[in-house]
């Protein structure tokens, strides 16, 4: 059943898992979890299991819910919106919609990266230094440290060093998106979250940006959401598929794409629909 | 045929209408203009009237409307700026939010001889004789003062400056407050460090849209504290603590003369309107010139804000 | 990755930390702008508050009949009811039968005629003008609606009740007429730029359609455009009402403060702005008559309380039909 499409995981440059090393343990996970707009149900009953240190990436035809699963992640889904939560959407084991959780702290540990990069108009280096100085560090020398380090860690050091203090809108549009995540590695998060990172830039600033996802998997737990289906090949370990607010599979990516179980993932690979 | 008669009729007629319109307002403003032009010298806008409003000038009108002005908008930009930043960033959809733009919405079509009844009801004998009344040393704040005035048009601009933040705060996209909160940032922190530094400019040119607004409104202060002939300046000489030094400093508790009261009071009740007619149309190009200066400075900060940030 | 040794010795040290303490001062700051948000409530409730607890207060010594008439006796002390505005005398009369009629005397030529001129600047602002005349015709008009109303009640002062005169042939140089063309001053830029705003957010796939059934642009404008913005024009004169029921410094020197019942606009009359204008000042506070000027302004505010009400529905249901 292999197709061109998948071929791409074939050709993928990650090493697969080592044989008898033990399976990671899981970073995040959804539980009978159900979210609702208002009136409208956009996830019903997930049951998924994110493990640390890997990339998942969610894959699904458009409207299918996968934004709003990573948004109610770091629970940014609620913010201007009226919503529902059933079931439960745990970190480390603690379920972040309990009642008195901070949620500042959730969403440092929490990273998010967003389909169109959003810079602030400020300059390059308030940008990357804001996350550190809402939460506390405001030494000079302190913030240049993360600054520097966020910014190598985000393979854009080189290209600015010299203009760290000019303004982020000058920037080329992979530059910003690399810009937004220097700014989220600065808070040192746990998790980060991508949706659709890539959509609004070319090729070469979305090899560049995969390139960098692969190297986060080392500290960091990724999930990725997007609709081409031969990124989710090319940067994850595990795949997830949903489909009108359900999780209809989810397992490692190089079975979700060569042997899918369900019927309904098989047709949307092949690109039967979506 | 007939179609096109009337169609170029209908648009012709539209656009004469349009030219008239204006026409009238380059007559207004001109007849203004000429009858004013030879009464503006320096020495009348910096001496003192004299001989009962016949002659001299009308400096203390200029320097009582800009005390009044800037009482007035220390008052309402603080107080406006936080309840549009309320409304906007923290109440949302919600009910309490549509009650709050309904509000701001009905204040701003309050007729402004209400506000001045108001100003008399509420500011002055209510607050003002009560404060009287708890210092138990006679009638101070319970008259009419440029506090009280100040008050009574700071509530007339509020709905200018709330709608212009709100406006200058809705501007800056909502992807800029997402990315925000995503960092970890609280709702403060995002306002004060990502919004507000974007919403500068609207804030700004509502404030001087405002104090365009509170310069050329005379019912609200015909009460409160303008007269139309004081002997001096509503200033008083401030004692500083354990020195012998004094400062001169705008006393918020005196009458004041002002622009507008003066157009006002000259062109209806001054006993000899021939001799005064300069002065009056002096008075009112004065008046005209700042207002006029006020709003273009307004509109040409709005336009460079939008085209630097784009149009919201 | 050249330079990752370095982050590995960085890291640890830049382990950032929750700041606690910070919560309470902005649960404090959230609290201080929550009860800032209330301040318009809070106004327009004192403003209704404090003027109707005075304005009521007249009942007590003024009974309501009086308010429309009051009968006295004439020279030959025969009884005879008038309708006068007199509050000064032995026998004060409180009829608001013309002030109201003043009121109005003004407020409907003037909205007539601004309606008339507004909406034609409007449509021609919307539709005709191209987008260079725009950027300059606009903002002029806008520019009116910042010279102040004393500005422009001294125009028809010294100016305009002449011009008028010698037009007319009136008797009485301060009228209505002078004051509602003064007044219409005041409210042709709020309903031009209204029916302007109302008119561009008519889409314009509506136009489009329109032509492309062989419409021309006027028939457009006329039979789409127009009526597919008409709250927005409806809610435009309906402001511009009440603006122009609300002004005061205008009537106050071009209308001739005369309070008499008259339905002649060529005649002076006296708004119940003016009165309240040119007699708070002279007023013992807490008489009858001082009362009755808060009376009369209860009976103002509730007036262009209701008018900007409905203005404001049809302001709402234009944006729902629009939201399409």
């Amino acid at each position: 059943m292999a197709t061109p499409i998948v071929s791409a995981v074939r050709t993928s440059r990650r090493p697969g898992p080592q044989p008898g090393a033990a399976p990671p343990a899981t970073k995040v996970a959804f539980q009978g979890m159900g979210f609702s707009y208002g009136s409208r149900r956009a996830l019903k009953d997930v049951n998924l299991e994110v493990p640390e240190r890997r990339v998942t990436a969610i894959i699904g035809p458009s409207g299918c819910g996968k934004s709003t699963l990573i948004k109610s992640i770091n629970r940014i889904a609620e913010i201007a919106a009226d919503i529902k939560v059933d079931g439960q959407v745990k970190i480390d084991g603690e379920d972040v919609y309990a009642p008195g959780l901070d949620l500042v702290d959730l969403r440092r540990r929490v990273g998010m990266l967003f389909q169109k990069p959003n810079p602030f108009p400020k300059s390059i280096f308030e940008n990357v230094a804001f996350g550190p100085r809402i939460h506390g560090l405001n030494d000079r020398a302190g913030l240049e440290g993360v600054v520097e380090r966020s910014l190598r860690q985000a393979a854009l050091w080189d290209e600015v060093r010299d203009r760290l203090s000019s303004s982020a809108l000058d920037l080329s549009g992979g530059q910003q998106q690399r810009l937004c995540l220097a700014r989220v590695l600065a808070v040192d998060p746990e998790v980060i979250l991508m949706d659709e990172p890539c959509s609004a830039l070319d090729p070469i600033s979305t090899a560049r940006i995969e390139e960098l996802i692969d190297e986060l998997r080392d500290r960091y737990t990724v999930v990725i959401v997007t609709h081409n289906m031969q990124q989710a090949a090319r940067v994850s370990d595990r795949t997830a598929f949903l489909l009108n607010g359900e999780l209809v599979e989810v397992g490692g990516t190089e079975t979700i794409f060569t042997a899918p179980s369900d019927r309904r993932t098989e047709d949307y690979i092949t690109g039967r629909f979506g | 045929m007939k179609r096109r008669v009337i169609e170029t009729l209908a648009l012709a007629g539209l656009r004469g209408i349009t030219a008239c319109v204006l026409l009238a307002i380059l007559l207004m403003l001109g007849s203004i203009a000429v009858g004013g032009a030879s009464t503006i010298t320096w020495e009348f806008l910096a001496s003192e009237p004299v001989e009962g409003m016949t002659a001299g000038g009308i400096f203390p009108a200029i320097f009582g409307t800009l005390c009044i002005t800037l009482l007035m908008i220390l008052m309402a930009l603080p107080l406006g700026v936080c309840a549009a930043i309320s409304m906007v960033e923290y109440a949302g959809q919600s009910r309490l939010a549509r009650v709050i733009r309904a509000s701001v919405n009905n204040l701003a079509g309050v007729p402004s001889i209400v506000f001045g009844l108001f100003g008399v009801g509420f500011f002055i004998l209510f607050i003002g004789r009560s404060i009287d009344r708890v210092r138990g040393e006679g009638l101070l704040f319970g008259q009419p003062a440029m506090l009280w005035a100040a008050a009574t048009l700071a509530v007339l601009v509020l709905p200018v400056i709330i709608v212009s933040t709100a406006e200058a705060l809705n501007a800056v996209p909502r992807s800029h407050r997402e990315a925000a909160l995503a960092l970890g940032a609280t709702r403060w922190q995002t306002v004060s460090r990502v919004v507000l530094p974007q919403a500068r400019a609207g804030i700004l040119t509502g404030s001087i849209l405002s104090i365009s607004r509170g310069a050329g409104e005379t019912a609200p202060i015909l009460f409160t504290g303008c007269a139309y002939f004081l002997p001096r300046l509503p200033v008083v000489d401030l004692q500083i603590p354990f020195t012998s030094l004094s400062v001169p400093m705008v006393n918020p508790l005196d009458q004041f003369m002002e622009l507008s009261y003066h157009i006002f009071i000259m062109a209806t009740q001054s006993t000899d309107a021939a001799v005064t007619r300069p002065i009056q149309y002096g008075t009112t190009l004065v008046l005209v010139g700042l207002t006029f200066a006020l709003n273009v400075g307004a509109i040409i900060l709005r336009s460079r804000y939008r085209s630097r940030h784009g149009t919201p | 990755m050249p330079g990752s040794e370095a982050l590995e010795i960085a890291l640890p040290a830049t382990r950032l930390r929750p700041r606690r303490r910070a919560r309470t001062g902005e649960r404090i700051i959230e609290a201080f702008l929550k009860l800032n948000g209330f301040v318009a409530i809070a106004a327009i409730a004192l403003i209704f508050l404090f003027l109707f607890k005075e304005g009521v207060q007249v009942f007590e010594t003024l009974s309501p009949d009086r308010l429309i008439q009051t009968t006295e006796l004439d020279f030959d002390d025969n009884p005879v009811t008038v309708r006068m505005w007199q509050p000064v005398g032995a026998n004060p009369k409180y009829s608001i039968v013309p002030l109201i009629l003043g009121s109005f005397l003004v407020a409907l030529p003037a909205t007539i005629l601004a309606t008339i001129l507004g909406v034609a600047c409007g449509i021609y602002l919307a539709e005709v003008a191209g987008r260079r005349t725009r950027e300059w015709v606009k903002p002029a008009i806008e520019l009116l609606a910042g010279v102040p109303s004393v500005v422009i009640g001294f125009f028809c002062l010294a100016t305009l009740a002449t011009l008028v005169q010698d037009a007319f042939g009136t008797t009485f140089r301060l009228n209505a007429i002078v004051g509602a063309l003064g007044v219409s001053f005041v409210i042709i830029p709020v309903i031009a730029t209204m029916t302007d705003d109302a008119l561009r957010a008519v889409p314009d796939f509506l136009r489009e359609g329109s032509h492309a059934l062989g419409a021309n642009r006027w028939e457009t404008i006329r039979r789409v455009v127009v009526p597919a913005g008409s709250s927005g024009l409806i809610a435009s004169i309906l402001l511009g009402m009440g603006r122009s029921l609300g002004e005061t410094m205008i009537v106050l020197m071009a209308t001739g403060n005369a309070a008499q019942v008259t339905l002649n606009p060529f005649e002076s009359v006296r708004t119940m702005t003016a009165t309240i204008a040119a007699e708070l000042g002279a007023v013992p506070q807490g008489g009858e008559q001082y009362r009755a000027l808060f009376l009369v302004g209860s009976i103002l505010f509730t007036i262009t309380f209701v008018i900007n009400l409905a203005a404001e529905i049809a302001v709402s249901r234009m944006r729902r039909r629009l939201a399409l």
